[in-house]
């Protein structure tokens, strides 16, 4: 469903086109835009309460088949017990897996959850079942929804009562964000990454940086990403603020669909092709905001604080507060400091790592694995490491190039897939003191567990803390270096 | 939902910048599946030691917190994740609004939809508010106004269909269903 209207005349921008192609009443005045909304993914957490409202109030679900479901959040990460059930940390975990299947039943949903083979974190599993096209409007009650933009679609989080309008209706209400241009100059130097990128993205623009905007990366660095690289950075726009993050498709978006399930097929995906090829942002198109990031001496990155924003190199030293540019910005680092109790100037290489995390929908993809099993291989682990896919297709495959024989050789836990302790709902959790290197995409206070100590950072960095069992730098780990 | 016209109560000051939605509702009380009691577990973490006591020194612990019906927070209020459970337990626990300097996009949406007024004013009013703790205000969602400690007015931006639906008690489901005509259209055209 894209290219059907050319509402606004001469040049724009990929997101114009995105959304122009879904307007299905303009916004006015009074009322907001009626916007059409082509993938609805869906998980446990965030829809009970939009499926009691449809129940309350006699609906039905208007295109069952545009919403696709998952279970990631409550999800145990052990294997299936001996007897046939799941080792669930505990009742309620148990009541909301059982209550997504009951819905999806009952109102005619595709749903991949425990125990199917695609089953996984939704935003790794969407993208894999080839769901997530370019030009679409993809949604799902889930703030990192931002990730499906990597392929060019306009994606974004909602609550559940829009979880209920886009069952109800397959639309939402939407004022049409405004637009800004991240555009990324230079050349990532080998042992950095996406993440490394986006994290340094976001301590330049800080947190709420991108409020009210769709983000869209341009520059040579963004189209030298791969895909997986793409979905890390547009993964957390959201942590710059932005709604939605974008990056334009081309013939890596392409090949990497190809053949997906839910991809088109034979001519129908040569059409498609032919579409997409018209969405990139057209020449002299015009973005509400620019901002320029040069990233030839990027190094890799990690947060010693607690918001996303507070990010350092891993060469770098913890900021000292009497150094801040006023007095809110001096709280908010001392307050951050305080809970991550690190001393300002102290080098963070070095620093004390008690548990790995090696997962999300950050970096719970093929490729950061590998980069995590380049740093662990023929090495120790000297913390607590968990590994944790972001799919089942994604376990598979990396089985079957023996990654997961290198994690556990290495000492770490090859967990079953799943959101695991990105944000500790399953029991997978912190000890209030305990530090994390995770290469999740929040380091909020406890957001790994009460009292946990989050530091975020890419899948190599994460894994050069787990062999070193403190903060290091990975370039120094990998092999011909 | 009760329609919203005129809040007259007094505030409680959270002053921290970008507080965001692990802190008002940490991530273990979303396993949830209807929206009730989610107000007990509002800012758990910061209300609550580690063995369930209360923490004397955070501020909805205070005897002169009780009963206020407006947070006014730092910069960049309720960024973070979609979950609804943040506007659904600050509600629960009886805030009508919430003021500061930067609502973030998801969380005032989601805010708007559960009759929480998500106030964005200058700084300097914020700075006002920040400065009085307790401090009486009057919030018009009419007149779009709050009226400040020192007797000042500041005006604040809201979606004029948002107000609609606030001041009259109604959600913008009605509206997108009664568009079913033009969505099927829309549809049809493939
Ligand atoms: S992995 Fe983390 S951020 Fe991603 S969907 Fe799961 S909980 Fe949310």
């Amino acid at each position: 469903m894209t290219e059907k209207t050319t509402a606004s005349q001469g040049p724009r921008t990929l997101f114009e086109k995105v959304w122009d192609a879904h307007v299905v009443r303009p916004e006015t005045a009074e009322t907001p835009a009626v916007l059409y909304i082509d993938l609805h993914l869906m998980h446990e957490v965030t829809s009970p309460q939009a499926f009691s409202m449809l129940r309350e109030r006699g609906l039905k679900v208007r295109r069952p088949e545009r919403t696709l479901a998952t279970t990631d959040h409550s999800t145990p990460t052990l294997p299936r017990l001996p007897d046939g059930r799941w080792p669930f940390f505990d009742a309620q975990n148990e009541a909301q897996v059982a209550q997504i299947e009951r819905n999806a039943k009952d109102f005619g949903i595709e749903l991949h959850g425990l125990g199917d083979a695609q089953q996984g974190v939704v935003h790794v599993f969407g993208p894999e079942m080839g769901a997530t096209q370019p030009g679409m409007t993809v949604v799902c009650g889930d703030s990192h929804t931002a990730t499906h933009g990597a392929f060019g679609a306009l994606a974004f989080g909602i609550g559940t009562s829009e979880v209920g309008h886009v069952l109800a209706t397959q639309c939402l209400l939407q004022r049409k964000p405004r637009s800004l241009a991240i555009r990324v100059d230079g050349r990532l130097q080998p042992g950095v990454t996406a993440k490394d990128l986006v994290l340094a993205i976001i301590a330049q623009i800080g947190v709420g940086g991108g409020t009210g905007h769709v983000m869209e990366f341009v520059g040579p660095a963004v189209r030298a990403l791969t895909m997986e690289g793409r979905m890390t950075l547009c993964n957390m726009a959201i942590e710059g603020g932005a709604r939605a993050g974008l990056v334009a498709p081309d013939d890596a978006t392409f090949e990497w669909l190809a053949g997906k399930p839910r991809a088109p097929k034979g001519a129908a995906w040569d059409a498609a092709v032919a579409r997409w090829r018209k969405l990139p942002t057209d020449e002299g198109a015009r973005y509400d905001r620019e901002v320029t990031v040069d990233v030839s001496r990027l190094e890799p990155m990690i947060t010693f604080g607690t918001n996303p924003a507070q990010g350092i190199p891993v060469t770098g030293a913890i900021p000292d507060p009497a150094a801040a540019k006023d007095a809110a910005a001096r709280a908010t680092l001392e307050s951050a400091l305080r809970y991550m109790a690190l001393t300002p100037g102290k080098p963070i290489l070095g620093q004390k790592v008690d548990v790995v995390f090696v997962g999300s929908c950050t970096n719970g993809r093929l490729e950061d694995l590998r980069e995590a099993a380049k740093v662990m291989r023929g090495r120790k682990v000297k913390t607590r490491t968990l590994v944790v896919a972001g799919s089942h297709a994604v376990k598979k495959a990396a089985e079957a190039e023996g990654l997961d024989r290198i994690f556990r050789e290495a000492g770490a836990e090859w967990r079953e897939p799943g959101c695991s302790m990105c944000l500790a709902m399953n029991g997978d959790m912190l000890q209030p003191g305990q530090y994390c290197v995770s290469t999740s995409n929040r380091n909020f206070e406890g957001r790994q567990g009460p009292g946990g100590r989050t530091l975020l950072a890419s899948p190599a960095t994460a894994a050069a803390a787990a062999v070193s069992g403190a903060v290091a730098d990975p370039r120094r780990l990998v092999e011909g270096k | 939902m009760e329609p919203i016209r005129v809040i007259e109560t007094r505030t409680v000051v959270i002053p921290r910048e970008n507080v965001d939605t692990d802190q008002i509702i940490p991530g273990r009380f979303l396993k949830v599946t209807d929206k009730k009691g989610l107000g007990k577990g509002l800012f758990s973490d910061w209300r609550y030691d580690a063995d369930g006591k209360p923490r004397p020194d955070f501020v909805l612990n205070r005897p002169e917190a009780q009963g206020c019906r407006v947070l006014v927070a730092g910069d960049n209020f309720g960024c973070g994740s979609s979950r609804e459970h943040a506007p659904w337990a600050l509600v629960d626990y009886g805030f009508q609004a919430v003021v500061s300097t930067r609502i973030a996009d998801i969380f005032r949406n989601n805010a708007l939809k559960n009759g929480l007024i998500p106030i964005v004013l200058e700084p300097a009013a914020v700075a006002k508010l920040v400065a009085a703790p307790g401090a009486s205000v009057r919030i018009d969602l009419g007149a779009q106004s709050v009226t400040l400690p020192d007797g000042s007015v500041a005006t604040f931006p809201i979606d004029g269909f948002a107000k609609y639906c606030l001041m009259n008690g109604v959600d913008e489901l009605g509206f997108l269903l009664s568009q079913d005509e033009a969505i099927a259209k829309f549809e049809a055209r493939g």
